[in-house]
C-alpha cells in the first residue's frame, strides 16, 4: 500500500472498470462529431444557396450615381448655371454600429456641430447614405480618409455642387436646387427619385427639372464590413442633363438689375417680334449660390421674413395698378368701339364731376382742350374718365383681356401671377357687393381694383409696338443636348391680333412717341434712337394733395414706364416699374432708355454682320398682313 | 527512469497517424490564419509566421513531455497545480488585461494565458485523485475532486474567461464518467444541481460581463438583432451555409475577407474553413479531429495502468469539449463562449498547450512499449 501511494500509477485497481467504460466515450464522441457533420450538411448543402445569397447581399451594395445636372446658357452662350465638383459627407447608417461613438469622433475630427448631426442620424431609414456635409475642404476629407477604420459607415463622394457663376444676377430666372423634401419627393413628378436628391426649387431650375435632371446612374460594388469599396462590379453610367438655353441676353439682364439697383422694382425687357424676354429683373434679390448650397434655418428664417420679400419675383409675381399706363389700353378701346372719334375734344378743368363725387387731374387747373393725342402725352385723366363713363367698365374689362390682362402670359417660371381686370361680375362674386359706376372712372385711369404685372405691361406695350400682333412672352430658346443637337426649339403659337383699324392705331403710337418728345417722359428722349412709351404713376394711398417729400416711403406711388424702339420698326419692347419711387416720368423712365440705348449699341457694336442685321432688319414690313380689319 | 528511446520500437504505423494528423491539423490552421490576414496590415512577422512559430516551439513542448515519465509528473502534480493557482491569483491582482478581461501575464514582449497551462495540472491531481486509491461514495468520487477543481475554475471565471473556465470543467466531468458514478449518485448529484440552480444561476450569471450575457442570449434567438448581439452568430453561419459544397475556394470566402466575420483567425478559424472549402472541407477537417480523438482513446484502451489510462481519457475529453463547442458556435450548435479550435485558432498559450497535451498522450502510448519490453 505505501508502494502504491508513492507510486500511485501502477496501482491498477479499477484499469478494466475504467476501459470498459471506453465504449461509452467513444459513442459520446461520435454522436458529437456525427451531430457537428450533420449541422454542417444542413447548412452548406441542404441551405447553402440560401446562405449564399445572404453572403451575397450582405456584401453588395447598390450606389446611385446621381447625373450631371444639365447647364443654362443666356441668348449669346454666356453661362449662367453651372456645375462645380465638391466633397460631400455621407453616412451609411447600416454600417454604423455605434452611433454615438462615430458622431462623437467625428465631432471631434471635422468639428461639426453636434446638434445638427444628431439631428440628421435621427432616422430609422437604413438603406440610404445620409449627407453630413455638404463641400467638405480637402483637408477635412484627408482626414477622414485618414481615419477610416474609426469611421465605419462614412464615406466622402465627390459631387456637383450647382453655381451661378454670374452670382445674384438673374437669380430669379435661373432659381437654385436643393434636397427635394419628403411632400416633393412623395409626386408623382418626382417618383422613384432617392431621398436626398437634389432638385430645382425654383425658377427654371425648378420649371425644367426634369430636362436638366439627367437620368441616374447606379454601380454595384463589394463593401467590406465597414462600408468601404472593395471592386466595382458593375456600372450603369448616368446620363447628363440637357442644357437649357434662355432667351436672356445677360448683358441687358445685368444692366436691368444694376439699374434698379438697391430700390424694389422689376424690368421686364422682350422683343416684341418673337417674344423673347431679353432681361428679366427683379428688386431686392437673392444669393441662388448660397440657396443651392444650403441654408441653415436661421438663414431661412431670415430670408422669409424680409419685409421686402427678395424672393419674390416681381416683373412676373408683383400685382400692381397701371396707373397710366392703362390709358393705352382706355385709349385702344375707345378708338375702336368709336366711344370717342381721333380728333374730337374733352374740356379739361382739373375735374371731373361724377353723381356727387368730384375725380380730380393731376394738374390742378386742366389741361385745357384734350384731344386723344394731347390725352396720352400729357396724361390727362379727365379726358379718360370721360371715355370710362362713356364705354362702361364690361367694354374697359374686355379690351384689357384682349391684350392679355388678368391671365397669365404662360411665361415658363413659376407661380406667375394674373393681376386683376374688375368687372361687375367679379365684384359680386368675391365681394357679393355691387359694382358702383364711380368705380369705372377709377380704373379708367388705371387705378382702383385693377392690377397687372410689369410682364403684363411689357407685353402690352408690346403689341401696340407689333401692330397689334399678339406676343408671348417665353424665357426658353430651346433645349440642347451636351453635344449641340437641338432636341427642342421654342416654337410661335399660331398667330393672333388684336383687330385694330391702321389709323387709330398709328395715332396711338404717333401719341405715345410723342409722350417721350414733347409729353411726360422728357427724360427717356434718346439722341440715337426713337423711343415711344408711356408713364404712370400708380397711387398706393389717396394722400395726392401732399407733397411726394412728406410722403413716408411705403405710402409713395410706385413709378411706371413702358416703351417700345425703335419706333419705325420696333425691336425691344420695355416695361419699368419702381415701387414707392414716385412719377413714372423722372424714375421710371431714364431706365428704359438705358436699356433701350444699351440693347441698340449692342446690335452696332456686333462684330458679326449677321448678327446685326438679324437684331435690326433695315427694313422691317411694318403694317404687313398683320391687321385684322375688324 | 534510466529507460532509453532505444527500448522502443521507434515510430510504429499508430505514431505516424498520430503525429501525421497534428502536423494536418496544425497546417491547416496555418493556411486558414495566412487566408484572413494576409491582407491585414503589413507587420514584419505576419500572423501565419507567429502562429507557425508556435507550432514549432508546441512541437518542442511535445517533444520534452513526451520524455518525461508521467509518473514523475503525478509526484509533483499537487505541487504544479498549486503553482498554476498562484499564477491564476497573480493575473487576477495584476495581470494584462485587454478588451475588458485580464488573462494574460506578460513577459518581456510576449504574454500567456495562465488558463491555458493550469488545465494539465488540474488533468494530472485528478488523476492522481483517482488512480492512488479506489475512490468509494460520492464524498470521495465526486465533491472532493470537484473542490480541488473549484479554485482554478472560479478564478478563470472570474478573469472573466467563460470558456476556458467551462473546458477546464470538462476535465473534471470527463474523469468522472471515466471512472464511472453510480446512477444513485448520478441522481443525487442531478438533483442537488437542480436545487442548487437558482442560487447558483444568479451568482453565476451575475458575475458575467455583459457581453457574455449577450452572446448566450443571442444563441437563444440568433436573428433577433442581427446588426447587435446575434451579429456574430448569424455572420458565422451565413459564412458556414455560404460556402456550400465545395466553398469558394482558397482566399475567396467574402465574408470573412470583408470582415462581415470578425475573428477569423481565432475563435472563428472554423468558418473561414467552411467557407473556402466547403462541406467538403469541414468534413475533412472533423474527419481528422475524429481520428486523432479515436487514438487517444484507443491509447487510453491500452493504458498500462489506471493513472495513464484517466490522463489519456481526460485529454481526449478536453480537446473533444474544445473542438465541439468551438465549431458548434461557428455552425449555431452552441453559444459564443468564445474557446479556440485546438490546433487550428491562432494563439500561442493554447497551441503551446495542445501541443504539451498531446504530448503526454503520447507519452501514456508509449509508456505502454517501455514496460512491454
Amino acid at each position: 500500500m505505501k508502494q502504491a501511494m508513492t507510486d500511485p500509477g501502477l496501482q491498477s485497481t479499477g484499469l478494466a472498470d475504467i476501459q470498459g467504460r471506453l465504449l461509452l466515450i467513444k459513442i459520446v464522441v461520435l454522436i458529437i462529431v456525427g451531430l457537428l457533420v450533420v449541422r454542417l450538411w444542413q447548412l452548406q448543402v441542404r441551405d447553402g444557396t440560401y446562405y449564399r445569397n445572404l453572403a451575397h447581399d450582405n456584401r453588395t451594395r447598390s450606389i446611385l450615381l446621381h447625373p450631371v445636372r444639365g447647364l443654362i446658357y443666356d441668348r449669346n452662350g454666356m453661362l449662367l448655371a453651372k456645375n462645380v465638383p465638391s466633397f460631400n459627407l455621407y453616412v451609411q447608417l447600416s454600417d454604423v454600429p455605434d452611433r454615438e461613438a462615430l458622431m462623437g469622433k467625428l465631432v471631434e475630427l471635422l468639428s461639426l456641430d453636434k446638434s445638427e448631426l444628431n439631428k440628421k442620424i435621427q432616422t430609422p431609414e437604413m438603406e440610404t447614405p445620409i449627407r453630413l456635409k455638404k463641400g467638405v475642404s480637402l483637408k477635412e476629407a484627408a482626414i477622414v480618409e485618414s481615419h477610416r477604420l474609426d469611421l465605419p459607415g462614412v464615406v466622402i463622394r465627390p459631387e456637383f455642387q450647382r453655381n451661378n457663376p454670374q452670382g445674384v444676377y438673374a437669380a430669379h430666372v435661373l432659381g437654385y436646387v436643393g434636397a427635394a423634401s419628403e411632400e416633393q419627393l412623395a409626386r408623382e413628378e418626382f417618383q422613384g427619385l432617392p431621398p436626398g436628391s437634389v432638385i430645382g426649387q425654383y425658377g427654371v431650375e425648378r420649371i425644367y427639372e426634369r430636362t436638366l435632371r439627367g437620368r441616374a446612374g447606379r454601380k454595384l460594388i463589394e463593401v467590406d464590413a465597414l462600408g468601404h469599396e472593395k471592386h466595382l462590379i458593375s456600372v450603369d453610367k448616368p446620363q447628363v442633363g440637357h442644357d437649357v438655353h434662355l432667351t436672356l441676353d445677360f448683358r441687358l439682364q445685368k444692366l436691368a438689375e444694376d439699374l434698379l439697383g438697391e430700390e424694389a422694382g422689376a424690368i421686364v425687357v422682350l422683343d416684341p417680334q418673337t417674344g423673347e424676354l431679353l432681361a428679366l429683373a427683379s428688386r431686392p434679390s437673392f444669393d441662388p449660390n448660397a440657396l443651392s448650397r444650403g441654408l441653415r434655418a436661421d438663414e431661412w428664417n431670415t430670408i422669409l421674413q424680409d419685409t421686402r420679400h427678395p424672393l419674390t419675383n416681381r416683373a412676373i409675381q408683383g400685382q400692381y395698378p397701371p396707373g397710366s399706363t392703362f390709358k393705352i389700353i382706355m385709349a385702344t378701346a375707345a378708338l375702336e368701339t368709336q366711344a370717342i372719334g381721333l380728333t374730337e375734344t374733352v374740356r379739361c378743368g382739373g375735374k371731373f364731376r361724377f353723381g356727387n363725387r368730384t375725380f380730380r387731374d393731376w394738374k390742378k387747373y386742366g389741361h385745357g382742350a384734350v384731344d386723344l393725342h394731347k390725352a396720352i402725352t400729357d396724361s390727362c385723366d379727365v379726358y379718360f374718365y370721360r371715355l370710362g363713363d362713356r364705354m362702361g367698365v364690361e367694354t374697359i374689362a374686355a379690351y384689357a383681356k384682349q391684350f392679355g390682362l388678368g391671365a397669365r402670359t404662360g411665361i415658363e417660371l413659376p407661380a406667375e401671377a394674373t393681376g386683376l381686370v374688375p368687372t361687375p361680375e367679379w365684384k359680386r362674386q368675391t365681394q357679393g357687393e355691387p359694382w358702383y359706376p364711380g368705380e369705372t372712372i377709377s380704373v379708367a385711369i388705371g387705378q382702383g381694383a385693377v392690377t397687372v404685372t410689369p410682364l403684363q405691361m411689357a407685353k402690352v406695350i408690346a403689341m401696340i409696338g407689333n401692330n397689334g400682333r399678339s406676343v408671348h412672352p417665353h424665357v426658353v430658346r430651346g433645349i440642347r443636348e451636351r453635344d449641340g443637337e437641338w432636341i427642342q426649339k421654342w416654337a410661335p403659337t399660331p398667330e393672333s391680333a388684336l383687330a385694330l383699324r391702321p389709323p387709330q392705331l398709328e395715332a396711338i403710337q404717333k401719341a405715345l412717341a410723342a409722350v417721350v418728345t414733347e409729353g411726360t417722359a422728357p427724360r427717356a428722349r434718346s439722341s440715337i434712337v426713337t423711343i415711344a412709351g408711356k408713364t404712370g404713376t400708380a397711387q398706393v394711398v389717396s394722400l395726392r394733395h401732399k407733397s411726394e417729400e412728406d410722403t413716408p416711403k411705403r405710402f409713395r406711388d410706385h413709378a411706371w414706364f413702358v416703351a417700345y424702339a425703335p419706333f419705325e420698326h420696333p425691336r425691344i419692347a420695355v416695361a419699368v416699374l419702381l415701387e414707392h419711387m414716385g412719377h413714372g416720368g423722372s424714375a421710371a423712365a431714364p431706365l428704359a432708355k438705358q436699356l433701350i440705348e444699351a440693347y441698340v449699341s449692342y446690335g452696332v457694336d456686333e462684330k458679326d454682320g449677321t448678327q446685326a442685321s438679324r437684331t435690326f432688319p433695315s427694313h422691317k414690313p411694318m403694317k404687313q398682313g398683320t391687321r385684322v380689319h375688324g | 527512469m534510466g529507460e532509453q528511446w532505444s527500448r522502443g520500437r521507434g515510430f510504429d504505423r499508430f505514431d505516424w497517424c498520430f503525429c501525421g494528423i497534428i502536423l494536418a491539423l496544425s497546417s491547416i490552421g496555418v493556411l486558414t490564419i495566412y487566408s484572413v490576414t494576409v491582407e491585414g496590415p503589413g507587420s514584419q512577422f505576419p500572423l501565419y509566421v507567429k502562429q507557425a512559430i508556435w507550432i514549432g516551439v508546441g512541437t518542442l513542448a511535445f517533444l520534452v513531455v513526451s520524455r518525461i515519465d508521467y509518473h514523475a509528473l503525478a509526484r509533483w502534480s499537487y505541487l504544479l497545480y498549486g503553482f498554476a493557482v498562484l499564477l491564476l491569483l497573480f493575473v487576477l491582482f495584476s495581470g494584462k488585461s485587454s478588451r475588458g478581461a485580464q488573462r494574460w501575464i506578460a513577459l518581456g514582449p510576449l504574454a500567456f494565458q495562465p488558463s491555458e497551462f493550469v488545465k494539465i495540472p488540474m488533468l494530472l491531481v485528478l488523476a492522481v485523485y483517482y488512480a492512488s486509491q479506489p475512490r468509494r461514495g460520492w464524498w470521495y468520487r465526486v465533491i472532493v475532486p470537484a473542490l480541488i477543481a473549484l479554485p482554478g475554475f472560479i478564478l478563470i471565471l472570474k478573469q472573466p474567461d467563460l470558456g476556458s473556465s467551462l473546458s477546464f470543467l470538462s476535465i473534471y466531468v470527463t474523469l468522472l464518467l471515466a471512472v464511472g458514478i453510480k446512477s444513485k449518485t448520478l441522481g443525487a448529484v442531478l438533483l442537488s444541481a437542480l436545487m442548487l440552480f437558482p442560487f447558483a444561476w444568479s451568482e453565476l450569471w451575475g458575475s458575467l460581463h455583459d457581453y457574455q450575457k449577450e452572446r448566450i442570449l443571442s444563441f437563444v434567438d440568433p436573428d433577433y438583432d442581427p446588426a447587435g448581439r446575434g451579429y456574430q452568430g448569424l455572420q458565422s453561419r451565413i459564412a458556414v451555409g455560404s460556402g456550400q459544397l465545395i466553398g469558394k475556394g482558397f482566399h475567396g470566402g467574402t465574408q470573412t475577407q470583408f470582415k462581415f466575420l470578425p475573428e477569423g483567425h481565432t475563435d472563428f478559424i472554423f468558418a473561414v474553413l467552411a467557407e473556402e472549402w466547403g462541406f467538403l472541407g469541414g468534413v475533412l477537417c472533423l474527419s481528422l479531429y475524429l481520428a486523432l480523438l479515436l487514438l487517444g482513446l484507443e491509447i487510453a484502451a491500452k493504458a498500462k495502468d489506471t493513472l495513464g489510462a484517466l490522463l489519456a481519457i481526460g485529454l481526449v475529453g478536453m480537446l473533444t469539449f474544445n473542438m465541439a463547442v468551438n465549431v458548434g458556435m461557428t455552425i449555431g450548435l452552441a453559444p459564443i463562449v468564445g474557446i479556440p479550435l485546438p490546433l487550428l485558432s491562432y494563439g500561442g498559450s493554447a497551441t503551446i498547450m495542445t501541443m504539451a497535451a498531446l504530448g503526454l498522450l503520447f507519452r501514456v502510448k508509449r509508456e505502454r512499449l517501455l514496460l512491454s519490453a
